[in-house]
């Protein structure tokens, strides 16, 4: 499992690779990416994320413990930025790693929804009206509900 | 006792971070304590539905007690990924 929370951008081509490197008997391989949306009208001027250091590696690694425990996955990485980002900026990426897929789509779906509501990330957005800090969605909570 | 503030609580607030005496027996009690300073502590602890709660970096419920606890922080709901 590897967890890294940082500021600096990541290259997710070289992160996927490296990860499937590190991989031994795993016959599927999924990534996820989230990217930093434009925002309709004024256009967004930047996103500002602030996370709790300390909790938020451990809420993490917290989340892909229990994914493994669910699902047999080869491996799991979860990096997250936070700090200054701007629209098409990726914010975080997940990979997972099974024999077969169904497992590793599974894992990275839950890794997902977990880190919507349980990893302590809040995101800031900037335009030219103002700033407003995002407000948690009902639905991102309900979708916890599945699991 | 460590007490941290996130996103908008922190601006509330007005401050990241601050360290208090305490004999407060639970998160709640906490809660009383620190909206009786200022008003500042009032606007930000107003609507408690709207807080998120962590004890030592685990996230709990206002009900929690704080005995032996190093660091509570306060937060609204955690919007990651």
């Amino acid at each position: 499992m590897t967890i890294r929370v940082q500021s600096s951008p990541f290259d997710v081509g070289a992160e996927t690779s490296d990860f499937a490197a590190a991989q031994t008997g795993m016959g599927a391989i999924v990534t996820f990416t989230g990217v930093v949306r434009d925002l309709p009208g004024d256009g967004l001027e930047r996103m500002e994320i602030e996370h709790y250091p300390g909790m938020t590696e451990k809420a993490l690694a917290a989340i892909a413990d229990q994914a493994q425990t669910r699902w047999s996955l080869g491996g799991v990485l979860i990096i997250h930025r936070y700090g200054t980002l701007r629209a098409g900026d990726q914010i975080m990426m997940v990979a997972t790693a099974s024999k077969h897929r169904a497992h590793a789509f599974e894992a990275a779906d839950f890794l997902m929804d977990y880190l919507k509501s349980r990893a302590p990330f809040w995101k800031k957005e900037y335009t030219r009206s103002g700033a407003e800090w995002v407000a948690s969605k009902d639905e991102d909570e309900a979708a916890l509900t599945r699991w | 006792m460590d007490i941290l503030y996130f996103a908008w609580v922190r601006e509330r607030v007005g401050l990241p971070r601050e360290r208090i005496e305490t004999t407060a027996a639970t998160v709640a009690d906490l809660v009383e304590e620190l909206r009786a300073r200022e008003e500042r502590y009032a606007a930000a602890f107003a609507d408690l539905s709207a807080l998120r709660v962590a004890v030592d970096q685990e996230l709990t419920d206002f009900d929690a007690p704080l005995a032996g606890a190093r660091e509570v922080a306060f937060f609204p709901p955690m919007t990651g990924g």
